[in-house]
């Protein structure tokens, strides 16, 4: 069993930590302060790759691996939560599901220009009324020929405003047998006339970022854009979930990294009581914990990762990853403003905007308390995974590069 | 028994750079402990005003190469001169400042006469004759002490480790002339023109750096004009207390550095920023106004060899690594410092 | 045009540094390319393009430690030769000259041959000098642009800085350069890039297959340490007025020599 990173791997790591720290760090407490995405980022990741980069190269993708696009998160996320969001909507709620679900026709029309950062992609599937209790959604894709006519609004939805394209899951069969059978899933190009969508101001956190709502008036879809069949819209969804867990898993393990570095550097620094406070117990304990949940956070979303490459299914793997990460993302940074003291309190420092962003992770992509539900059903044998019409696809050298 | 020290006068169109007249301070100080001579290299053109200076700071000797062909620096030229006063003078050590030229001479003064340099030194023992140079390795993370097993013994001089001897006017002694077979013909560059070097000093190459923080825009006696709103008053009080640290830096030859706070109040631009997000520094003097001293900046600056401190607040962390605090209102305090350092530099 | 960069290997400048027993130990940082190359690196993979040509990554240095060179393939360099040999070990500054030397003539027709300015350890910037005076070509140190590059006839025009003024330097080809960070941002290696430089095979050449014995090396380093860190013990400048206040510490910094 090998546990350390290839070569490859490595080089990635090195190539991603460089650019965010070259080119976003020195900018975004100020662009958290200001609030919205600072608009070079999301061109400069296209031009470097990074938008693509878990994606065959024969659908415009760099080709590379699964892992890779953890090991992307991680760093990104190092440096701000907002960078990474980037990736888990955009290449792994959209362009991985579209991976996953789409016919040929939609990965050449839509697949390609994501993966190579010409449009950019987000995930709606969240409501004001609906989050956990996904089954339950309130929008609705009405039959009408060869199209679909979308209604309902969506809500919590990174990149909403600047995304060109959205995955969008709504109730196509109004009396199913079972609440989660009537759902489908769409490709919605969002210039589409009847869709409107803004900007949710005053968030606790990730601030840097974008999130918004999307309202669907009367919006027409055609047939085609169905991804996967009409009525497999929750298992389209779920598959969604699990891509864009695995990238909040590593990328909760970045900011873990993050919290635990700034707290080294200031603990050194800071003096009290006639030494460093990195020599005194009570603060060594917090950084212990903090390098400990490092260590196991990324050894569970490596492992996602590795399984993603196998071909093997990781629903549960993803879902522990993400809970572990993200609970210990927002231990650590909280405990990173505690040993940073007053200055913790602070925007001169960073350690506050990592606890504030470390808390959405905990409530989105499926709640923690929902991971907890999945968990508990795996341990206790009350869910087997059934294989699903579709899987994502194994990691190939081969045919992906 | 080392008794011949030849310095080699770094110099640009007559001016020499002053850490060349520490490595002749240097080899006159060791030829008086070994019983030796120190001499100094000088080759250029119109450089004889350099070779009196020379006799000031501590040369026995001058060897010395007046030619146009040596006029404007390039290596060639002048490594050919270096081999050729080497072999004739038989110097048992060589010493170069480590500036540009410096360093590129000292190399291939050691491929030509088959021997070692070494380079950015410190330190230098030399009892017994036996050279022993210390130097910083991996960004003065760690210090190696190395030896040479030939001669002459090449050593270049990082700059302001050693004194810069007092000149003294009434010295003197004699010029050897050196014959230039250099053809200009034969020399593979030539320089076209010059550019002159950008105003102000780069913040990362600076030896002295002077930085203003937040307190930058705090002067309780200044009046903004009437027109101006909040932030526009703010930002032009600002600008009133950098020209303060502009000031300063003027005098001192140095860069202006400032804190996160200050760039991201808009009083100044972020290539000026120190600190974890900005550039890190390592001068020699790093004078923080007004700065707090928060642990992003510390990073930043941390290594510098001499830091002052000048805050309003007792309690500032800065106090807790400046080597020298000031408390006081940096709008009171840096006129004043300024006049004195321009009056001791000047002087 | 055959454009040849030196490349090296060094410890993660972020790297804590130590002496265990009397060896230089960076722990378990990582090693990468010294960040210096980089700009060569992309200097030649410019002037490559510009002028039509090939770069060639040159690496002196312990066989396996490939990271230096993988960067640079990464980056873009077309190919890449390694020289590494057990007698090398210790080598100092000239001796690693004359060998990079023997290895530019073995790789044979480079219209130009590229160093970083200088290396994060060691720190000397002596080997593109004396690289060149070895191999009798110029030595166009301290390279921040390349004004015209013209190989068909062998010349070539650069801007050298120094600490006064820069220099527009005229030199013949071929002709050993030092880049300096001025010369612009490297660009960062491609995913494609990486995944051809993972796989990359390249020669690794012994000191028998550039047909040279081992050269002498005349530098010792008898000793290695950790510098003494010293406490800062702070001093307040005392003072009845901003005036007594300056003059004090003018004296102190006086006495300091960093003035």
């Amino acid at each position: 069993m090998d546990f350390g990173l290839s070569n490859e791997h490595q080089m990635v790591q090195r190539m991603v930590r460089d650019f965010a720290a070259k080119e976003v760090l020195p900018t975004i407490q100020e662009q958290d302060r200001v609030g919205g995405m600072a608009p070079f980022v999301i061109p400069r990741m296209a031009e470097l790759g990074i938008l693509g980069i878990t994606i065959p190269v024969k659908y415009g993708g760099q080709g590379m691996d699964y892992i890779s696009l953890g090991l992307v998160s991680e760093e990104l996320e190092f440096v701000d939560t907002s960078l990474r969001v980037v990736i888990s909507v955009h290449n792994g709620l959209t362009c991985l599901t579209i991976l996953q679900w789409g016919t040929e026709d939609q990965k050449k029309k839509y697949l390609v220009p994501l993966a190579k950062g010409e449009k950019v992609g987000c995930g709606a599937f969240t409501e004001p009324g609906a989050g956990s209790d996904f089954a339950h959604i309130q929008s609705t894709g009405k039959k009408n020929g060869q199209e679909y006519i979308l209604n309902g609004e969506k809500m919590w939805i990174s990149l909403a405003t600047i995304a060109d394209f959205a995955v969008v899951t709504v109730r196509t069969d109004q009396e199913p047998d079972k609440a989660y059978q009537g759902l489908s899933t769409f490709l919605v190009d969002l210039d589409s006339p009847g869709v409107t969508r803004g900007d949710i101001h005053g968030k606790l956190g990730v601030r840097a970022g974008s999130t918004g709502w999307i309202n669907f008036q009367d919006v027409r879809v055609p047939a085609k854009n169905l991804l996967g069949e009409e009525g497999e819209g929750f298992k389209v969804t779920m598959s969604a979930f699990d891509s864009g867990r695995y990238t909040v898993a590593a990328g909760a393990t970045g900011l873990i990294r993050a919290a635990l570095d700034a707290s080294k550097s200031y603990a050194e620094e800071r003096n009290a009581f006639g030494g460093k406070i990195s020599d005194f117990q009570l603060i060594q304990a917090k950084i212990a914990h903090m390098a400990l949940d490092y260590q196991a956070a990324r050894l569970l979303y490596l492992k996602a990762g590795w399984l993603k490459n196998q071909g093997i299914r990781n629903t549960r793997e993803t879902s522990a990853a993400k809970w572990y990460a993200t609970d210990a993302s927002f231990r650590a940074a909280a405990e990173a403003v505690q040993i940073h003291g007053a200055y913790g309190f602070s925007d001169e420092y960073p350690v506050e905007r990592f606890m504030r962003n470390a808390k959405g992770a905990m409530i989105y992509e499926g709640s923690n308390e929902i991971q907890s539900l999945i968990q508990a059903d795996y341990a206790l044998d009350k869910r087997r995974d059934k294989k699903i019409r579709r899987e994502l696809p194994q990691y190939d050298h081969q045919t992906w590069t | 028994m080392t008794k011949k020290i030849l310095a080699y006068i770094d110099h640009f169109h007559g001016k020499a750079q002053s850490s060349s007249w520490e490595a002749l301070g240097l080899a006159a100080v060791i030829a008086k402990d070994l019983g030796g001579e120190a001499a100094a290299l000088v080759l250029g053109e119109g450089v004889n005003a350099l070779a009196e200076s020379a006799f000031h700071y501590g040369a026995d000797q001058v060897l010395l190469a007046d030619n146009p062909v040596l006029k404007e620096f390039r290596p060639e030229p002048l490594a050919d001169m270096i081999a050729q006063a080497a072999k004739e003078y038989q110097p048992d050590l060589i010493l170069f400042p480590t500036t540009s030229r410096g360093r590129t001479l000292a190399g291939m003064a050691a491929v030509d006469l088959d021997t070692g340099v070494m380079v950015d030194v410190i330190a230098l023992d030399w009892t017994g004759g036996e050279i022993t140079a210390t130097r910083p390795i991996y960004a003065g993370k760690l210090m190696a002490k190395l030896t040479c097993s030939t001669t002459p013994q090449i050593i270049t001089l990082r700059t302001r480790a050693f004194d810069k001897p007092e000149p003294d006017t009434s010295r003197s002694g004699s010029i050897t002339y050196l014959d230039v077979g250099v053809d200009t013909d034969a020399v593979a560059t030539a320089i076209s023109s010059l550019q002159e070097k950008g105003g102000g000093v780069s913040l990362s190459d600076a030896s002295v750096i002077v930085s203003g923080g937040r307190g930058v825009a705090l002067n309780p006696s200044l009046e903004p004009p009437g027109d101006l709103d909040e932030e526009a008053a703010d930002i032009w009080k600002a600008e009133q207390g950098f020209a303060l640290v502009q000031g300063l830096a003027d005098v001192l030859g140095a860069a202006v550095g400032a804190s996160r706070a200050a760039v991201d109040a808009k009083y100044i631009e972020y290539e000026h920023q120190v600190g974890q997000t900005g550039k890190v520094v390592s001068p020699d003097l790093y004078i923080a106004c007004g700065v707090s001293g928060a642990i992003q900046h510390l990073a930043g600056m941390r290594s510098s060899k001499v830091i002052v401190a000048i805050n309003k607040d007792p309690d500032a962390p800065i106090f807790n690594f400046a080597r020298f605090g000031l408390v006081g209102d940096m709008h009171a305090i840096l006129p004043p410092l300024t006049e004195a350092l321009k009056e001791y530099l000047a002087g | 045009m055959k454009i040849i960069v030196c490349v090296k290997q060094v410890p993660d400048t972020a790297a804590t540094m130590t002496v265990d027993n009397g060896a230089i130990s960076w722990g378990d940082a990582p090693l990468i390319i010294n960040p210096w190359d980089e700009f060569a690196v992309e200097a030649a993979l410019n002037l490559a393009a510009d002028q039509g040509g090939e770069v060639i990554a040159l690496c002196l240095g312990k066989e396996g430690e490939t990271e230096a060179i993988k960067h640079a393939l990464a980056m873009g360099a077309d190919s890449a030769v390694m020289v590494s040999d057990p007698a090398l070990k210790g080598a100092d500054n000239v001796a690693a000259s004359k060998v990079l030397a023997a290895a530019i003539q073995k790789i044979g027709d480079a219209g130009m041959v590229l160093f970083g300015q200088q290396s994060v350890d060691t720190d000397t910037g002596l080997l593109p000098v004396q690289v060149a005076r070895l191999l009798k070509w110029p030595s166009l140190t301290l390279v921040s642009k390349f004004e015209s590059v013209n190989p068909g006839d062998g010349k070539i025009q650069v801007l050298r800085s120094m600490e006064e003024a820069s220099q527009v330097v005229d030199s013949d080809l071929p002709a050993v350069v030092s880049v300096t960070k001025d010369y612009g941002e490297p660009r960062y290696p491609s995913f494609m890039g990486i995944r051809k430089a993972s796989k990359a095979e390249f020669p690794i050449w012994s000191l028998a297959d550039l047909g040279i014995d081992p050269p002498s090396s005349t530098i010792g380093w008898p000793e290695v340490s950790e510098p003494v860190q010293k406490d800062v013990v702070t001093e307040i400048i005392e003072g009845d007025t901003p005036e007594e206040k300056a003059k004090s510490l003018v004296e102190k910094l006086i006495a300091e020599k960093v003035l």
